[in-house]
């Protein structure tokens, strides 16, 4: 199990763009532009960056998949992972800075709420990415990233997830009954490593 | 012994790692490690057998995740296991004691969570009870990541034992803990409450540690904590191990102790042997005596605020004494324009804030508490609590996330009985006025003599002369020439000669004459000139901020009159701003071209301009309406998009502001009401927020329940106020039911009332399911219904 941390300089704009409903090609609307600038430095000096990962095998029995810390019958992970022999379970965050900046805004200016959401969505998003491309390089060819709720892969498993990689202890992500996470702005997913070919 | 005299007298040995000998002994992953009290009681206390034998002082009973969160009804069973096995291990042992360990619920708190601060206090009693009733000698508070939920764990010690209580928390390289709370924000909070030591676990090597146990023990009168883990996890040959070694993390806990920590152990990855190692390497060191440093501080979540140095400016905004606005606002529970206030003195200046919401018909405690909630959610500057009333004070001290200031006690004995209880136990610097049952004592004797019996009476509640700041009280020059003279002769006795920090409400001087900021701001020079650490001003007053800003450069608290020469050319700027408030450009533009780009100031200047020649009426109807409409429209269009409606929105809402304030009655009012919430369970609140804002814009008179909202909140607003529409949102799956739950109950009280539903997880289908009347895609679909409504009212 490891902890990382980190910092990021800038955020992707058009990613914020897509995640604010505007046309990414089309550039930030007049305006719109110098709002987000200025959002973008809070939410970039309240940023805390951490993630939390391990490497798990998988096994296979019948339709069951056995990840080491969890089983599950998801057929759509079934399916994605096929040819891996290993994955590598993470939890990232952007911190509870982020969320802090996020909770200031949705009662004092609604339209800096909306981006500062989409800022701390692609933040978080990017860090991923940076986490990502770094177990590519430490353990070669590998899937996209899978998370719960997508396909059939139950929203319940975060609770195995966070057992297994103890991650509000190690990066003070916590969960709800819900099984929504606090800080808002928090990815845990699955990566298949590819067997050697 | 106790261990009380062992902290007072010796370097504290605590044990090492549990979790990481429960995984050597076979715990299966997803196995609460507590279980094994129960279920392998054998295992646990060989354990810690092995810690003692290893030379630990205190061992930490198995009992870190034993909550109620957890472990529901069992929970007792749970601990008073953990505990009984800890003791009959301690048994062989002399001097030896047992904690309770407690680590973090696992759930953030509110604002940030969904946990309530009373919530969390209830869930850590009843480890505490049991633990208690089990017979553990000290608690251990441990692995906090959210200072705020330590505060409801040492709240909830003090109320139901009087054992001792250590408490450390994870701080990260940055020297922050994860929600943002520096080593000497942390000192304050935790000493205020009277914690027996405080410190640093997890997370760090020792070596890591230093910065944050250096800066703790700078500030810190309380022994300092380390309990660092072995290094960094890292894999090797598939398994998760520690990179230091014992005797490499010995010599690291070594310069610890001579860096100043006095009570040390270890956390993840540490064994028996690390504690045997440090044992041996620390069994010549002697422990760094802890000095009282006599520091007036208080504190918000993040930041520590210290007197004596530059001088603190408290901003005074938040009061509604004399201010009309502010009681309207109170009185409709108008929260953002408190906000608003917060976030504007901050801007300017201020380090503390005031926060007075007394009016007679609002419930004080209710309020007040509800207010520094909500100010802490925005702010990260500490706050001062203002009342005279002991039962709001106590509320708001309790959830206050930080240490408070708190205005004020004063030399009346029911005052004193009333308030030092409360500076007691929930820790606080309290301004002392120099007042007492006879009144305000003409003469600076007077008041002296008033402070010195204060400062008796604070001692033998324990509260140090340092948590005491003197307020020698201005009282209006006009009345008496004398009060400017004996209020700054107090003081500088006060300061200099007793030794206490000293606070003014400095504006009271000038009461009753003309142009008031001349006599402040020179008041304001002469108390500063004779000692003053603290001053209740308010900070958008250019006199007094030139004053203070002037002073810090003749002081020498300004290097290289930086900040002087920041500040005074700043001030030329915006002075040659305002004799042009709108721009050339947007004149041309009119109101209704800034609003549809959405700039929030022109549009305020440019409804100022416009309301010199027109009727308030006609420039709402010939220039607002019309811009909200096109800007509705290319947004239902989609050639304009969410950020610049919101941004028209907030431009619009600049402009109403503008000729609300300027005229009474004005309005583009609606008849219809609204009431919106975001359903209970649910914290997400932004679109909820959004609707609101828009709504409002056009008119409809919303009220805002805010998020997590039970049914029958909403139904009581529905009757209350009388609303023919309901807007609820839910964002996710799991609180559809509880809005299910709330239309149901509305139909059932409320029959004649249309609900609206929205919300990410909304659409068409989900929102007939359970009952709602319309399913609106966007703030502008939720609008154009409620105008629907409107025309058939």
């Amino acid at each position: 199990m490891k902890v990382l941390s980190g910092s990021l300089e800038k955020i992707d704009r058009r990613e914020t763009l897509r995640y604010l409903g505007c046309n990414p090609n089309a550039g930030a609307p007049e305006g719109v532009e110098e709002a987000i600038e200025g959002c973008e430095r809070e939410l970039l000096s309240a940023q805390s960056l951490k993630c939390v990962y391990d490497i798990f095998p998988v096994m296979r029995e019948g339709g069951t998949l056995d990840l080491g810390f969890a089983k599950t019958d998801s057929r759509d992970l079934k399916k994605y992972l096929e040819g891996c022999g290993k994955i590598v379970l993470f939890a990232a965050t952007a911190g509870a800075g982020v969320d802090r900046v996020i909770r200031r805004y949705s009662s004092l200016s609604p339209a800096k709420a909306a981006m500062c959401q989409a800022l701390g969505a692609a933040l978080v998003e990017e860090w991923c990415d940076r986490v990502h491309a770094m177990f590519t390089a430490e353990y070669g060819a590998n899937t996209a990233r899978f998370s719960c709720g997508f396909g059939d892969l139950p929203l319940t498993l975060q609770r195995d997830i966070f057992a297994a990689l103890d991650v509000t202890r190690r990066i003070g992500v916590t969960l709800s009954d819900d099984c929504f996470m606090t800080p808002s702005k928090s990815v845990t997913a699955i990566v298949g490593i590819k067997d050697d070919i | 012994m106790t261990f009380k005299d062992k902290l007072k007298n010796s370097i504290v040995l605590l044990d090492g790692a549990m979790g990481t000998m429960l995984q050597q002994r076979g715990l299966p992953l997803g196995t609460l490690p507590e279980e094994w009290n129960l279920t392998r009681p054998e295992v646990i206390e060989d354990i810690h057998r092995q810690y003692l034998q290893s030379g630990a002082d205190v061992i930490y009973a198995n009992t870190f995740g034993a909550n109620f969160l957890k472990f529901g009804e069992r929970v007792e069973e749970v601990v008073r296991a953990g505990i009984s096995i800890a003791k009959r291990a301690a048994g062989g042992f002399e001097q030896r004691f047992v904690a309770l360990d407690i680590g973090s619920l696992g759930k953030l708190l509110k604002p940030l969570g969904s946990l309530g601060f009373e919530e969390a206090v209830y869930i850590f009693k009843r480890t505490i009870c049991a633990g208690v009733s089990a017979g553990a000698d000290l608690i251990a508070l441990e692995t906090m990541n959210d200072i705020y939920e330590l505060k409801a764990a040492i709240v909830a010690a003090k109320e139901v034992c009087s054992l001792p209580v250590i408490a450390t928390l994870v701080f990260g390289e940055d020297e922050k803990t994860m929600t943002g709370t520096s080593p000497e924000a942390a000192v304050a909070l935790l000493e205020g409450l009277g914690v027996d030591a405080l410190g640093i676990n997890c997370s760090l090597a020792p070596a890591q540690m230093e910065g944050v146990v250096k800066r703790m023990c700078a500030v810190s009168s309380t022994p300092v904590i380390a309990k660092p883990n072995a290094g960094l996890p890292e894999e090797r040959e598939g398994k998760t191990v520690y990179s230091l070694g014992a005797e490499e993390f010995a010599r690291g806990i070594a310069n610890l102790i001579r860096a100043g920590a006095r009570v040390v152990g270890g956390c993840c990855g540490t064994t028996p042997e690390y504690i045997s190692k440090i044992k041996a390497a620390t069994a010549e060191l002697s422990p760094v005596p802890v000095a009282d440093k006599h520091l007036t501080v208080v504190s918000s979540y993040t930041n520590a605020v210290t007197f004596g140095g530059a001088p603190v400016l408290i901003g005074e905004r938040i009061n509604p004494t004399g201010k009309k606005k502010l009681k309207e606002a109170l009185r409709s529970g108008d929260i953002n324009y408190i906000l608003n206030e917060a976030l504007s003195q901050a801007e300017k200046g201020a380090h503390v804030l005031d926060v007075n919401v007394g009016l007679p018909e609002l419930d004080e405690a209710k309020v007040l508490s509800d207010c520094v909630g909500e100010i802490q959610s925005v702010t990260d500057l500490p706050l001062q609590i203002d009342t005279s009333s002991p039962t709001a004070m106590e509320a708001a001290m309790r959830i206050y996330n930080g240490k408070p200031l708190v205005n004020s006690v004063n030399g009346k004995r029911e005052v004193m009985d009333a308030v030092f209880p409360l500076v007691k136990k929930y820790g606080g610097c309290v301004i002392a006025l120099t007042l007492d049952e006879d009144g305000i004592p003409p003469s600076a004797e007077g008041r002296i003599a008033i402070a010195e019996k204060i400062i008796n009476e604070a001692k033998k509640y324990g509260i140090k002369k340092c948590d005491l700041i003197f307020d020698t009280l201005a009282m209006a020059v006009s009345a008496d020439d004398k009060a400017a003279l004996a209020a700054v002769e107090a003081l500088r006795y006060i300061r200099h000669t007793l030794g206490c920090n000293t606070s003014l409400g400095v504006s009271n001087i000038s009461f009753g004459l003309p142009n008031r900021d001349f006599i402040n701001s020179t008041f304001f020079a002469m108390a500063l000139a004779n000692g003053l650490s603290a001053a209740i001003i308010n900070p958008n007053s250019q006199e007094m901020i030139k004053t203070y800003k002037s002073f810090l450069a003749l002081t020498g608290y300004d290097r290289g009159c930086l900040g002087y020469i920041d500040y005074a050319s700043s001030v030329t700027s915006t002075l040659s701003q305002s004799a042009s408030k709108v721009s050339p450009a947007a004149a041309a533009e009119g109101l209704r071209g800034v609003i549809v780009r959405g700039l929030k100031g022109a549009a305020a200047a440019q409804a100022e301009e416009l309301l010199k020649d027109n009727a308030p009426l006609d420039v709402i109807n010939g220039h607002i309406i019309p811009a909200l409409d096109e800007v509705g429209q290319k947004f239902e269009h989609k050639t304009l998009f969410l950020p610049q409606l919101l941004m028209s929105a907030e431009a619009a809402s600049a402009a109403f502001e503008v000729i609300k304030g300027r005229f009474s009655g004005a309005s583009n009012a609606k008849k219809l009401k609204v009431v919106v919430a975001t359903v209970r369970g649910d914290i997400h609140d932004i679109g909820k927020n959004i609707v609101k804002t828009l709504l409002e814009n056009y008119g409809f008179a919303v009220t805002d329940l805010g998020r997590d909202v039970p049914p029958e909140s909403v139904v009581e607003a529905v009757k209350h106020t009388g609303a023919k529409v309901v807007g609820l949102s839910a964002l996710m799956t799991t609180t559809v039911a509880s809005m299910a739950q709330t239309i149901e109950l509305l139909r059932k009280n409320c029959p004649h009332v249309k609900v609206v539903a929205g919300g990410a997880v909304m659409n068409e289908e989900y929102a007939k399911a359970i009952g709602a009347d319309i399913y609106c895609k966007d703030a502008m679909a939720t609008v154009r219904f409620c105008e629907e409504c409107e025309k058939n009212f």
